[in-house]
Protein backbone atom coordinates (compact mmCIF):
# COMPACT_ATOMS: atom_id res chain seq x y z
CA UNK A 1 0.00 0.00 0.00
CA UNK A 2 1.35 3.30 -0.98
CA UNK A 3 2.57 5.78 1.81
CA UNK A 4 0.45 9.03 1.22
CA UNK A 5 2.42 12.39 2.81
CA UNK A 6 -0.49 14.61 3.02
CA UNK A 7 -3.70 15.61 4.01
CA UNK A 8 -6.72 17.07 2.23
CA UNK A 9 -6.60 20.59 2.75
CA UNK A 10 -10.18 21.09 2.85
CA UNK A 11 -13.27 20.05 3.11
CA UNK A 12 -15.39 21.24 0.41
CA UNK A 13 -15.76 19.48 -2.81
CA UNK A 14 -15.12 22.71 -4.82
CA UNK A 15 -11.56 22.46 -3.96
CA UNK A 16 -8.67 20.64 -4.86
CA UNK A 17 -5.26 20.41 -4.56
CA UNK A 18 -2.89 20.83 -7.37
CA UNK A 19 -0.55 18.35 -5.77
CA UNK A 20 -3.18 15.88 -6.12
CA UNK A 21 -1.50 15.84 -10.28
CA UNK A 22 2.35 16.29 -9.18
CA UNK A 23 2.68 14.08 -6.08
CA UNK A 24 4.82 10.82 -6.47
CA UNK A 25 3.56 9.15 -3.66
CA UNK A 26 -0.15 10.10 -3.80
CA UNK A 27 -0.35 8.36 -7.73
CA UNK A 28 1.58 5.00 -6.28
CA UNK A 29 -1.28 4.94 -3.85
CA UNK A 30 -3.91 5.83 -6.93
CA UNK A 31 -2.48 2.83 -8.28
CA UNK A 32 -3.45 0.46 -5.23
CA UNK A 33 -6.18 1.91 -3.58
CA UNK A 34 -8.38 2.99 -6.83
CA UNK A 35 -6.62 0.62 -9.62
CA UNK A 36 -6.18 -2.17 -7.69
CA UNK A 37 -9.23 -1.38 -5.45
CA UNK A 38 -12.51 -2.10 -5.40
CA UNK A 39 -13.42 -0.89 -8.77
CA UNK A 40 -14.05 -2.29 -12.62
CA UNK A 41 -11.10 -1.29 -14.96
CA UNK A 42 -12.38 -1.97 -18.49
CA UNK A 43 -10.08 -3.56 -20.33
CA UNK A 44 -11.82 -4.59 -23.61
CA UNK A 45 -14.59 -5.39 -25.83
CA UNK A 46 -15.82 -8.80 -25.54
CA UNK A 47 -15.32 -9.04 -29.47
CA UNK A 48 -11.66 -8.28 -28.87
CA UNK A 49 -11.88 -12.40 -27.56
CA UNK A 50 -14.67 -13.85 -29.00
CA UNK A 51 -13.40 -17.17 -29.46
CA UNK A 52 -11.73 -19.68 -27.20
CA UNK A 53 -8.08 -18.68 -26.72
CA UNK A 54 -8.17 -15.23 -28.25
CA UNK A 55 -6.27 -12.44 -25.87
CA UNK A 56 -5.73 -8.99 -25.50
CA UNK A 57 -3.06 -7.79 -23.57
CA UNK A 58 -3.91 -4.40 -21.69
CA UNK A 59 -3.13 -2.69 -18.38
CA UNK A 60 -5.30 -2.34 -14.87
CA UNK A 61 -3.35 0.81 -13.84
CA UNK A 62 -0.20 0.23 -14.07
CA UNK A 63 -0.06 -3.36 -14.16
CA UNK A 64 0.02 -5.58 -17.09
CA UNK A 65 -3.09 -7.96 -18.02
CA UNK A 66 -4.08 -10.41 -20.12
CA UNK A 67 -7.53 -11.03 -20.73
CA UNK A 68 -8.39 -13.91 -22.61
CA UNK A 69 -11.47 -16.15 -23.71
CA UNK A 70 -11.03 -19.38 -22.14
CA UNK A 71 -12.18 -23.32 -23.02
CA UNK A 72 -15.32 -22.46 -20.69
CA UNK A 73 -16.43 -19.53 -22.86
CA UNK A 74 -15.67 -17.25 -19.78
CA UNK A 75 -13.18 -14.17 -20.03
CA UNK A 76 -10.53 -14.57 -17.64
CA UNK A 77 -7.94 -11.81 -16.96
CA UNK A 78 -4.45 -12.54 -14.85
CA UNK A 79 -1.67 -10.18 -14.44
CA UNK A 80 0.87 -10.27 -17.43
CA UNK A 81 3.66 -11.10 -15.40
CA UNK A 82 5.41 -15.10 -15.04
CA UNK A 83 5.18 -15.99 -11.76
CA UNK A 84 9.15 -17.30 -12.20
CA UNK A 85 10.86 -13.97 -12.51
CA UNK A 86 8.42 -12.02 -13.83
CA UNK A 87 8.68 -11.02 -17.27
CA UNK A 88 5.69 -10.71 -19.51
CA UNK A 89 3.74 -13.43 -20.49
CA UNK A 90 2.13 -11.80 -23.71
CA UNK A 91 4.52 -9.68 -25.87
CA UNK A 92 1.40 -9.08 -28.38
CA UNK A 93 -1.40 -6.33 -28.37
CA UNK A 94 -3.91 -9.60 -29.20
CA UNK A 95 -3.07 -12.86 -30.55
CA UNK A 96 -4.63 -16.31 -30.03
CA UNK A 97 -3.44 -19.30 -28.04
CA UNK A 98 -4.80 -22.95 -27.97
CA UNK A 99 -4.45 -24.11 -24.32
CA UNK A 100 -1.70 -22.23 -22.68
CA UNK A 101 0.59 -19.00 -22.61
CA UNK A 102 4.42 -19.92 -22.42
CA UNK A 103 6.60 -17.47 -20.80
CA UNK A 104 9.73 -17.19 -23.26
CA UNK A 105 12.67 -16.37 -20.75
CA UNK A 106 12.73 -19.91 -19.02
CA UNK A 107 9.38 -21.67 -21.07
CA UNK A 108 7.12 -22.00 -18.12
CA UNK A 109 3.56 -21.96 -18.99
CA UNK A 110 0.21 -21.10 -17.76
CA UNK A 111 -3.18 -22.08 -19.07
CA UNK A 112 -6.06 -19.68 -19.64
CA UNK A 113 -7.03 -19.28 -16.38
CA UNK A 114 -3.59 -17.90 -15.15
CA UNK A 115 -2.82 -21.09 -13.50
CA UNK A 116 1.21 -22.03 -13.50
CA UNK A 117 0.78 -25.81 -15.25
CA UNK A 118 4.21 -25.92 -16.71
CA UNK A 119 7.85 -25.54 -15.50
CA UNK A 120 10.34 -26.55 -17.77
CA UNK A 121 13.30 -28.71 -16.54
CA UNK A 122 11.03 -28.90 -13.02
CA UNK A 123 12.21 -32.71 -12.59
CA UNK A 124 16.27 -31.17 -13.37
CA UNK A 125 18.51 -32.84 -16.07
CA UNK A 126 19.60 -36.33 -15.59
CA UNK A 127 18.40 -36.50 -12.34
CA UNK A 128 20.41 -32.97 -11.00
CA UNK A 129 19.31 -30.00 -10.41
CA UNK A 130 15.29 -29.20 -10.95
CA UNK A 131 12.71 -27.55 -8.66
CA UNK A 132 12.22 -28.60 -4.62
CA UNK A 133 9.86 -31.46 -4.45
CA UNK A 134 7.61 -29.08 -2.12
CA UNK A 135 7.48 -26.34 -4.98
CA UNK A 136 3.85 -26.03 -4.95
CA UNK A 137 3.08 -24.62 -8.67
CA UNK A 138 -0.58 -23.79 -7.54
CA UNK A 139 1.35 -20.73 -4.86
CA UNK A 140 3.11 -19.61 -7.52
CA UNK A 141 1.29 -18.03 -10.75
CA UNK A 142 0.15 -14.04 -11.37
CA UNK A 143 -2.20 -12.03 -9.95
CA UNK A 144 -5.85 -13.25 -10.92
CA UNK A 145 -8.35 -10.83 -11.42
CA UNK A 146 -12.62 -11.16 -11.68
CA UNK A 147 -14.00 -10.22 -14.77
CA UNK A 148 -17.48 -8.91 -15.94
CA UNK A 149 -19.27 -8.21 -18.96
CA UNK A 150 -21.31 -5.22 -19.62
CA UNK A 151 -23.58 -4.86 -23.37
CA UNK A 152 -20.30 -6.36 -25.17
CA UNK A 153 -17.87 -4.40 -22.75
CA UNK A 154 -15.44 -6.38 -20.14
CA UNK A 155 -14.33 -5.43 -17.04
CA UNK A 156 -11.60 -6.40 -14.44
CA UNK A 157 -10.93 -6.01 -10.84
CA UNK A 158 -8.34 -7.37 -8.50
CA UNK A 159 -10.47 -6.87 -5.36
CA UNK A 160 -13.35 -9.32 -4.07
CA UNK A 161 -14.97 -6.63 -2.37
CA UNK A 162 -16.27 -5.15 -5.68
CA UNK A 163 -19.96 -4.97 -6.13
CA UNK A 164 -21.57 -6.34 -9.07
CA UNK A 165 -20.86 -4.10 -12.01
CA UNK A 166 -25.00 -3.14 -12.17
CA UNK A 167 -24.66 -1.86 -8.65
CA UNK A 168 -21.40 -0.43 -9.44
CA UNK A 169 -22.62 1.91 -11.78
CA UNK A 170 -26.14 2.50 -10.85
CA UNK A 171 -29.42 2.29 -12.52
CA UNK A 172 -28.81 5.96 -14.00
CA UNK A 173 -25.66 5.10 -15.44
CA UNK A 174 -26.56 1.57 -16.28
CA UNK A 175 -29.52 2.59 -18.40
CA UNK A 176 -26.92 4.95 -20.85
CA UNK A 177 -24.67 2.51 -21.11
CA UNK A 178 -27.26 -0.02 -22.47
CA UNK A 179 -28.87 2.85 -24.54
CA UNK A 180 -25.77 3.32 -26.60
CA UNK A 181 -23.96 0.02 -26.84
CA UNK A 182 -27.12 -2.34 -27.44
CA UNK A 183 -26.31 -4.31 -30.39
CA UNK A 184 -23.17 -6.37 -31.23
CA UNK A 185 -20.24 -3.73 -32.31
CA UNK A 186 -17.94 -3.82 -34.80
CA UNK A 187 -14.33 -2.14 -34.42
CA UNK A 188 -13.81 0.59 -36.82
CA UNK A 189 -9.94 1.59 -36.04
CA UNK A 190 -7.82 2.03 -33.03
CA UNK A 191 -5.95 4.67 -32.11
CA UNK A 192 -3.61 5.56 -28.96
CA UNK A 193 -3.21 9.27 -27.98
CA UNK A 194 -0.19 10.15 -25.33
CA UNK A 195 -1.15 12.93 -23.19
CA UNK A 196 1.51 15.37 -21.22
CA UNK A 197 -0.86 15.15 -18.11
CA UNK A 198 -1.56 13.62 -14.55
CA UNK A 199 -4.59 10.85 -15.85
CA UNK A 200 -6.99 12.83 -13.35
CA UNK A 201 -7.02 15.85 -15.21
CA UNK A 202 -8.47 13.95 -18.34
CA UNK A 203 -10.70 12.27 -16.18
CA UNK A 204 -12.29 15.43 -15.12
CA UNK A 205 -11.78 17.19 -18.14
CA UNK A 206 -14.47 14.26 -19.87
CA UNK A 207 -16.93 15.12 -17.03
CA UNK A 208 -16.59 18.85 -17.25
CA UNK A 209 -19.44 19.76 -19.42
CA UNK A 210 -18.44 23.19 -18.65
CA UNK A 211 -16.02 23.66 -20.70
CA UNK A 212 -17.18 22.01 -23.85
CA UNK A 213 -18.60 25.10 -25.88
CA UNK A 214 -15.76 27.44 -24.51
CA UNK A 215 -12.70 25.36 -25.21
CA UNK A 216 -14.01 23.68 -28.41
CA UNK A 217 -14.98 26.64 -30.90
CA UNK A 218 -15.76 24.68 -33.69
CA UNK A 219 -19.38 24.53 -33.49
CA UNK A 220 -19.47 27.87 -32.43
CA UNK A 221 -17.35 29.20 -34.97
CA UNK A 222 -19.14 27.29 -38.27
CA UNK A 223 -22.41 28.92 -36.72
CA UNK A 224 -23.69 25.01 -36.15
CA UNK A 225 -26.37 25.86 -34.04
CA UNK A 226 -26.90 22.20 -31.85
CA UNK A 227 -30.56 22.64 -32.39
CA UNK A 228 -30.54 22.27 -28.33
CA UNK A 229 -33.33 22.27 -26.44
CA UNK A 230 -31.46 20.90 -23.43
CA UNK A 231 -29.11 18.94 -22.21
CA UNK A 232 -27.96 17.95 -18.21
CA UNK A 233 -25.53 15.69 -16.28
CA UNK A 234 -26.46 12.44 -14.29
CA UNK A 235 -24.15 11.36 -11.31
CA UNK A 236 -23.97 8.28 -10.23
CA UNK A 237 -25.13 8.40 -6.50
CA UNK A 238 -21.87 8.11 -5.35
CA UNK A 239 -20.04 10.56 -7.50
CA UNK A 240 -18.02 8.24 -9.26
CA UNK A 241 -20.04 7.87 -13.24
CA UNK A 242 -21.64 10.24 -15.26
CA UNK A 243 -23.21 10.66 -18.27
CA UNK A 244 -23.91 13.92 -20.26
CA UNK A 245 -26.14 14.72 -22.63
CA UNK A 246 -27.34 17.04 -25.55
CA UNK A 247 -30.68 16.97 -26.97
CA UNK A 248 -32.16 18.04 -30.15
CA UNK A 249 -35.38 20.21 -30.93
CA UNK A 250 -37.85 17.95 -32.12
CA UNK A 251 -37.95 17.99 -35.90
CA UNK A 252 -38.89 16.28 -38.54
CA UNK A 253 -35.16 14.63 -38.87
CA UNK A 254 -35.53 13.48 -42.90
CA UNK A 255 -35.72 17.13 -43.85
CA UNK A 256 -32.64 18.35 -45.70
CA UNK A 257 -33.64 21.62 -45.54
CA UNK A 258 -34.41 22.00 -42.20
CA UNK A 259 -30.70 20.64 -41.58
CA UNK A 260 -29.54 23.06 -44.02
CA UNK A 261 -30.79 25.74 -41.94
CA UNK A 262 -29.79 24.27 -38.97
CA UNK A 263 -25.97 24.04 -39.33
CA UNK A 264 -25.60 27.36 -41.15
CA UNK A 265 -26.19 31.03 -40.60
CA UNK A 266 -26.87 33.19 -43.10
CA UNK A 267 -24.52 35.73 -41.50
CA UNK A 268 -21.75 35.09 -41.00
CA UNK A 269 -18.56 34.33 -43.40
CA UNK A 270 -17.73 30.97 -41.77
CA UNK A 271 -19.46 27.75 -43.59
CA UNK A 272 -18.25 24.72 -43.95
CA UNK A 273 -17.95 23.91 -47.32
CA UNK A 274 -18.81 20.05 -46.82
CA UNK A 275 -22.04 19.77 -44.52
CA UNK A 276 -22.08 15.90 -44.48
CA UNK A 277 -19.66 15.74 -41.59
CA UNK A 278 -22.75 16.93 -39.65
CA UNK A 279 -25.47 14.78 -41.41
CA UNK A 280 -26.30 12.19 -38.70
CA UNK A 281 -29.21 10.71 -37.93
CA UNK A 282 -31.09 9.87 -34.44
CA UNK A 283 -30.39 5.98 -34.25
CA UNK A 284 -31.18 5.61 -30.50
CA UNK A 285 -34.50 7.30 -31.55
CA UNK A 286 -34.26 9.78 -28.74
CA UNK A 287 -33.02 12.42 -30.06
CA UNK A 288 -29.99 12.69 -27.85
CA UNK A 289 -27.05 13.96 -30.18
CA UNK A 290 -24.59 14.12 -27.51
CA UNK A 291 -23.43 11.40 -24.74
CA UNK A 292 -20.60 11.70 -22.76
CA UNK A 293 -20.50 8.88 -20.04
CA UNK A 294 -17.52 7.97 -17.59
CA UNK A 295 -17.03 4.91 -15.10
CA UNK A 296 -14.84 5.11 -12.46
CA UNK A 297 -11.96 5.47 -13.52
CA UNK A 298 -10.88 4.67 -16.55
CA UNK A 299 -13.59 4.78 -19.16
CA UNK A 300 -15.04 6.44 -21.42
CA UNK A 301 -18.01 5.77 -23.66
CA UNK A 302 -18.68 8.58 -26.53
CA UNK A 303 -21.91 8.97 -28.62
CA UNK A 304 -20.93 12.65 -30.68
CA UNK A 305 -24.32 12.25 -33.62
CA UNK A 306 -23.11 9.02 -35.43
CA UNK A 307 -19.47 8.56 -33.99
CA UNK A 308 -19.20 6.34 -31.50
CA UNK A 309 -16.17 5.33 -29.72
CA UNK A 310 -14.68 3.79 -26.03
CA UNK A 311 -11.82 5.69 -24.57
CA UNK A 312 -9.62 4.21 -22.11
CA UNK A 313 -7.86 5.80 -19.69
CA UNK A 314 -4.26 4.32 -18.58
CA UNK A 315 -2.02 6.06 -15.75
CA UNK A 316 1.38 6.01 -16.73
CA UNK A 317 3.39 8.42 -14.23
CA UNK A 318 2.32 11.14 -12.17
CA UNK A 319 2.38 13.17 -15.24
CA UNK A 320 1.57 10.99 -18.30
CA UNK A 321 -0.91 8.68 -19.88
CA UNK A 322 -2.29 7.02 -22.72
CA UNK A 323 -5.71 7.58 -24.01
CA UNK A 324 -6.68 4.94 -26.35
CA UNK A 325 -9.22 4.97 -28.80
CA UNK A 326 -11.62 1.61 -30.37
CA UNK A 327 -13.90 3.57 -32.78
CA UNK A 328 -16.89 1.59 -33.03
CA UNK A 329 -20.15 0.86 -35.15
CA UNK A 330 -22.16 -2.03 -35.45
CA UNK A 331 -21.99 -5.09 -36.94
CA UNK A 332 -25.54 -4.42 -38.35
CA UNK A 333 -24.66 -0.69 -39.99
CA UNK A 334 -25.46 -0.17 -43.67
CA UNK A 335 -22.73 1.05 -45.81
CA UNK A 336 -24.12 4.54 -45.35
CA UNK A 337 -24.01 4.09 -42.08
CA UNK A 338 -20.45 3.17 -42.16
CA UNK A 339 -19.70 6.03 -44.18
CA UNK A 340 -21.59 8.33 -42.04
CA UNK A 341 -19.46 7.00 -38.93
CA UNK A 342 -16.40 7.50 -40.44
CA UNK A 343 -16.62 10.55 -41.63
CA UNK A 344 -18.02 11.63 -38.61
CA UNK A 345 -14.99 10.23 -36.82
CA UNK A 346 -13.62 13.52 -37.58
CA UNK A 347 -15.06 15.18 -34.64
CA UNK A 348 -13.49 13.15 -32.23
CA UNK A 349 -10.03 11.15 -31.81
CA UNK A 350 -6.82 12.84 -31.61
CA UNK A 351 -7.20 15.32 -34.63
CA UNK A 352 -11.39 15.75 -33.76
CA UNK A 353 -12.79 19.11 -34.19
CA UNK A 354 -14.25 19.08 -30.85
CA UNK A 355 -11.93 17.10 -29.23
CA UNK A 356 -8.14 17.59 -30.32
CA UNK A 357 -8.04 20.39 -27.38
CA UNK A 358 -8.56 18.09 -25.00
CA UNK A 359 -4.93 16.75 -25.78
CA UNK A 360 -3.38 19.47 -24.62
CA UNK A 361 -5.17 21.59 -22.42
CA UNK A 362 -4.67 18.72 -19.35
CA UNK A 363 -0.93 19.67 -20.40
CA UNK A 364 -1.38 23.13 -20.01
CA UNK A 365 -2.41 22.89 -16.22
CA UNK A 366 0.04 20.21 -15.37
CA UNK A 367 2.35 22.88 -16.72
CA UNK A 368 0.59 26.40 -15.13
CA UNK A 369 0.17 24.84 -11.66
CA UNK A 370 3.68 23.77 -11.77
CA UNK A 371 4.63 25.34 -8.55
CA UNK A 372 1.67 25.44 -7.21
CA UNK A 373 1.62 22.49 -5.28
CA UNK A 374 -0.43 24.06 -2.34
CA UNK A 375 -2.68 26.45 -4.23
CA UNK A 376 -6.23 25.00 -4.83
CA UNK A 377 -8.08 24.63 -8.07
CA UNK A 378 -11.58 26.03 -8.13
CA UNK A 379 -14.79 23.64 -9.42
CA UNK A 380 -17.68 26.09 -7.90
CA UNK A 381 -20.11 25.95 -10.52
CA UNK A 382 -23.22 25.10 -10.23
CA UNK A 383 -22.33 24.52 -6.22
CA UNK A 384 -20.71 22.46 -3.96
CA UNK A 385 -22.92 19.57 -4.74
CA UNK A 386 -22.82 16.28 -7.08
CA UNK A 387 -26.39 16.03 -8.03
CA UNK A 388 -27.62 15.43 -11.62
CA UNK A 389 -28.63 18.77 -13.03
CA UNK A 390 -30.42 19.34 -16.03
CA UNK A 391 -27.97 22.19 -17.44
CA UNK A 392 -24.32 21.37 -18.47
CA UNK A 393 -23.12 25.07 -16.59
CA UNK A 394 -22.62 23.00 -13.72
CA UNK A 395 -19.43 21.06 -12.53
CA UNK A 396 -21.37 18.73 -10.51
CA UNK A 397 -20.18 15.53 -11.75
CA UNK A 398 -16.30 16.44 -11.40
CA UNK A 399 -17.21 17.31 -7.90
CA UNK A 400 -18.75 14.07 -8.24
CA UNK A 401 -15.02 12.39 -9.40
CA UNK A 402 -13.49 14.25 -6.37
CA UNK A 403 -16.05 12.42 -3.79
CA UNK A 404 -15.69 9.27 -5.16
CA UNK A 405 -11.27 10.14 -5.39
CA UNK A 406 -11.47 10.64 -1.87
CA UNK A 407 -13.53 7.92 -0.45
CA UNK A 408 -11.46 5.69 -2.12
CA UNK A 409 -8.23 7.12 -1.11
CA UNK A 410 -9.25 7.55 2.26
CA UNK A 411 -9.05 11.43 2.04
CA UNK B 1 6.06 10.28 -64.32
CA UNK B 2 8.34 9.76 -61.19
CA UNK B 3 9.67 13.32 -61.73
CA UNK B 4 6.86 14.96 -61.21
CA UNK B 5 5.15 12.12 -58.57
CA UNK B 6 8.36 13.59 -56.63
CA UNK B 7 8.05 17.21 -57.48
CA UNK B 8 4.07 17.30 -56.18
CA UNK B 9 5.57 15.56 -52.97
CA UNK B 10 8.34 18.17 -52.42
CA UNK B 11 5.55 21.41 -53.06
CA UNK B 12 2.92 19.33 -50.95
CA UNK B 13 5.45 19.27 -47.97
CA UNK B 14 6.38 22.52 -48.36
CA UNK B 15 3.26 23.86 -48.55
CA UNK B 16 2.68 22.12 -45.09
CA UNK B 17 6.08 23.20 -43.64
CA UNK B 18 5.68 26.63 -44.46
CA UNK B 19 2.43 27.00 -42.93
CA UNK B 20 0.76 27.25 -46.31
CA UNK B 21 -2.24 25.50 -45.55
CA UNK B 22 -4.68 27.14 -47.86
CA UNK B 23 -2.97 25.58 -50.28
CA UNK B 24 -3.01 21.95 -49.51
CA UNK B 25 -6.59 21.14 -50.91
CA UNK B 26 -5.62 22.12 -53.72
CA UNK B 27 -3.15 18.94 -54.27
CA UNK B 28 -6.47 16.89 -54.00
CA UNK B 29 -8.77 16.32 -57.34
CA UNK B 30 -12.01 17.38 -55.84
CA UNK B 31 -13.60 14.00 -54.79
CA UNK B 32 -10.70 12.43 -53.44
CA UNK B 33 -9.99 10.84 -50.05
CA UNK B 34 -7.55 11.29 -47.83
CA UNK B 35 -7.00 9.77 -44.23
CA UNK B 36 -4.50 9.26 -41.57
CA UNK B 37 -4.22 5.64 -39.96
CA UNK B 38 -1.46 3.65 -38.88
CA UNK B 39 -0.36 0.32 -40.34
CA UNK B 40 -1.90 -2.32 -37.70
CA UNK B 41 -5.33 -0.55 -38.79
CA UNK B 42 -4.35 -0.91 -42.49
CA UNK B 43 -2.85 -4.44 -41.81
CA UNK B 44 -6.46 -5.48 -40.28
CA UNK B 45 -8.68 -3.61 -42.75
CA UNK B 46 -9.83 -1.23 -40.17
CA UNK B 47 -11.48 1.78 -42.07
CA UNK B 48 -11.62 4.87 -39.77
CA UNK B 49 -8.89 7.09 -39.63
CA UNK B 50 -7.87 10.41 -37.08
CA UNK B 51 -8.45 12.36 -40.05
CA UNK B 52 -11.01 11.09 -43.04
CA UNK B 53 -11.75 13.18 -46.13
CA UNK B 54 -13.86 11.82 -49.14
CA UNK B 55 -13.79 15.64 -50.53
CA UNK B 56 -12.24 18.34 -51.51
CA UNK B 57 -14.76 20.46 -49.38
CA UNK B 58 -13.63 18.03 -45.82
CA UNK B 59 -10.07 18.72 -46.55
CA UNK B 60 -10.46 22.76 -46.76
CA UNK B 61 -13.21 22.65 -44.10
CA UNK B 62 -9.93 21.05 -42.19
CA UNK B 63 -7.92 24.07 -42.56
CA UNK B 64 -10.51 26.56 -41.71
CA UNK B 65 -11.25 24.85 -38.38
CA UNK B 66 -7.53 24.92 -38.11
CA UNK B 67 -7.03 28.52 -38.84
CA UNK B 68 -10.63 29.89 -37.18
CA UNK B 69 -11.66 27.44 -34.21
CA UNK B 70 -9.09 24.71 -33.23
CA UNK B 71 -6.66 25.34 -30.16
CA UNK B 72 -3.49 23.80 -29.87
CA UNK B 73 0.08 25.24 -28.96
CA UNK B 74 2.33 26.70 -31.91
CA UNK B 75 3.93 24.19 -33.60
CA UNK B 76 5.41 23.39 -36.99
CA UNK B 77 7.02 20.57 -38.94
CA UNK B 78 9.28 19.36 -41.19
CA UNK B 79 8.62 17.02 -43.81
CA UNK B 80 11.47 14.81 -45.15
CA UNK B 81 9.86 13.31 -47.95
CA UNK B 82 11.61 10.08 -49.61
CA UNK B 83 11.51 8.54 -53.15
CA UNK B 84 8.28 7.37 -54.42
CA UNK B 85 8.04 3.93 -55.66
CA UNK B 86 5.64 3.84 -58.55
CA UNK B 87 3.91 0.36 -57.66
CA UNK B 88 1.32 0.58 -60.49
CA UNK B 89 -1.33 1.88 -62.96
CA UNK B 90 -4.97 0.75 -63.67
CA UNK B 91 -6.13 3.36 -66.26
CA UNK B 92 -5.78 7.42 -65.95
CA UNK B 93 -4.33 6.32 -62.19
CA UNK B 94 -1.00 5.95 -61.25
CA UNK B 95 -0.09 4.19 -57.66
CA UNK B 96 2.89 5.70 -55.55
CA UNK B 97 3.96 4.17 -52.40
CA UNK B 98 6.29 7.13 -50.58
CA UNK B 99 8.28 6.90 -47.15
CA UNK B 100 7.74 10.27 -45.18
CA UNK B 101 9.18 11.65 -41.64
CA UNK B 102 7.85 14.21 -40.01
CA UNK B 103 9.57 16.50 -37.29
CA UNK B 104 7.58 18.53 -34.58
CA UNK B 105 8.88 21.24 -33.48
CA UNK B 106 7.47 23.23 -30.46
CA UNK B 107 7.41 26.91 -30.08
CA UNK B 108 9.67 26.42 -26.45
CA UNK B 109 11.73 24.32 -29.06
CA UNK B 110 10.94 21.37 -28.32
CA UNK B 111 11.71 18.59 -31.56
CA UNK B 112 10.07 15.12 -31.81
CA UNK B 113 9.84 12.88 -34.65
CA UNK B 114 6.09 13.13 -34.56
CA UNK B 115 5.30 10.23 -36.96
CA UNK B 116 6.88 8.17 -39.56
CA UNK B 117 5.06 6.05 -42.64
CA UNK B 118 4.19 5.75 -45.96
CA UNK B 119 2.10 7.50 -48.34
CA UNK B 120 -0.34 4.97 -50.66
CA UNK B 121 -0.95 7.71 -53.26
CA UNK B 122 -3.69 7.49 -56.33
CA UNK B 123 -2.43 9.97 -58.85
CA UNK B 124 -4.01 11.40 -61.89
CA UNK B 125 -3.22 14.10 -64.47
CA UNK B 126 -6.31 16.59 -63.43
CA UNK B 127 -5.80 18.98 -66.46
CA UNK B 128 -2.46 19.28 -66.56
CA UNK B 129 -1.83 19.29 -63.19
CA UNK B 130 -0.74 15.78 -60.88
CA UNK B 131 -2.96 15.76 -58.51
CA UNK B 132 -4.27 13.07 -55.65
CA UNK B 133 -6.77 11.34 -55.99
CA UNK B 134 -6.23 9.17 -52.85
CA UNK B 135 -3.45 10.02 -50.69
CA UNK B 136 -4.11 7.66 -47.26
CA UNK B 137 -1.41 8.20 -44.85
CA UNK B 138 -0.23 4.75 -43.13
CA UNK B 139 1.78 6.03 -39.69
CA UNK B 140 4.01 3.22 -38.63
CA UNK B 141 2.58 3.98 -35.20
CA UNK B 142 -0.72 4.01 -33.99
CA UNK B 143 0.37 6.47 -31.01
CA UNK B 144 0.43 10.42 -31.77
CA UNK B 145 1.73 12.27 -29.08
CA UNK B 146 -0.59 14.93 -27.88
CA UNK B 147 -2.58 16.04 -30.75
CA UNK B 148 -2.68 15.90 -34.33
CA UNK B 149 -3.58 19.41 -35.53
CA UNK B 150 -1.67 20.25 -38.84
CA UNK B 151 -2.13 17.44 -41.62
CA UNK B 152 0.85 14.93 -42.52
Amino acid sequence: MGEMTRAWPVDTLARVPFWVYQDEANYRAELRRIFEGPTWSYVCLESDVAKPGEFRTTFVGEMPVIVVRGQDGDVHAFENRCGHRGALIALDDAGSVKNAFQCVYHAWSYDLRGNLIGIAFEKGSNGRGGMPSDFCKADHGPRKLRTTTLCGLVFATLSPETPPIEDYLGAEILGRVRRVMDKPVQVLGRFTQGLPNNWKLYFENVKDTYHASLLHAFFGTFRITRLTQGGGVLVSPDGAHHASYTIGVPEDAKSAAYREQGIRSELDGFRLADARLLDSVDEFNDRIQLQILTVFPNLVIQQVQNSLAVRQILPKGVEAMELHWTYIGFAGDDAEMRQRRLRQANLVGPAGYVSMEDGCVGGFVQRGAAAASDELSVVNMGGEGTESMDTRATEASVRGFWKAYRRYMGY
Amino acid sequence: MLERVVRLNADYARAIDDDRLEDWPGFFTEKCLYKITSADNHRRGLEAGVIYADTNGMLRDRVAALREANVYERQTYRHLVGLPALVGTQGEVTRAETPFLVVRIMRDGTMDIFATGRYLDALVDDGGALRLRERVVVCDSGRFDTLLAIPL
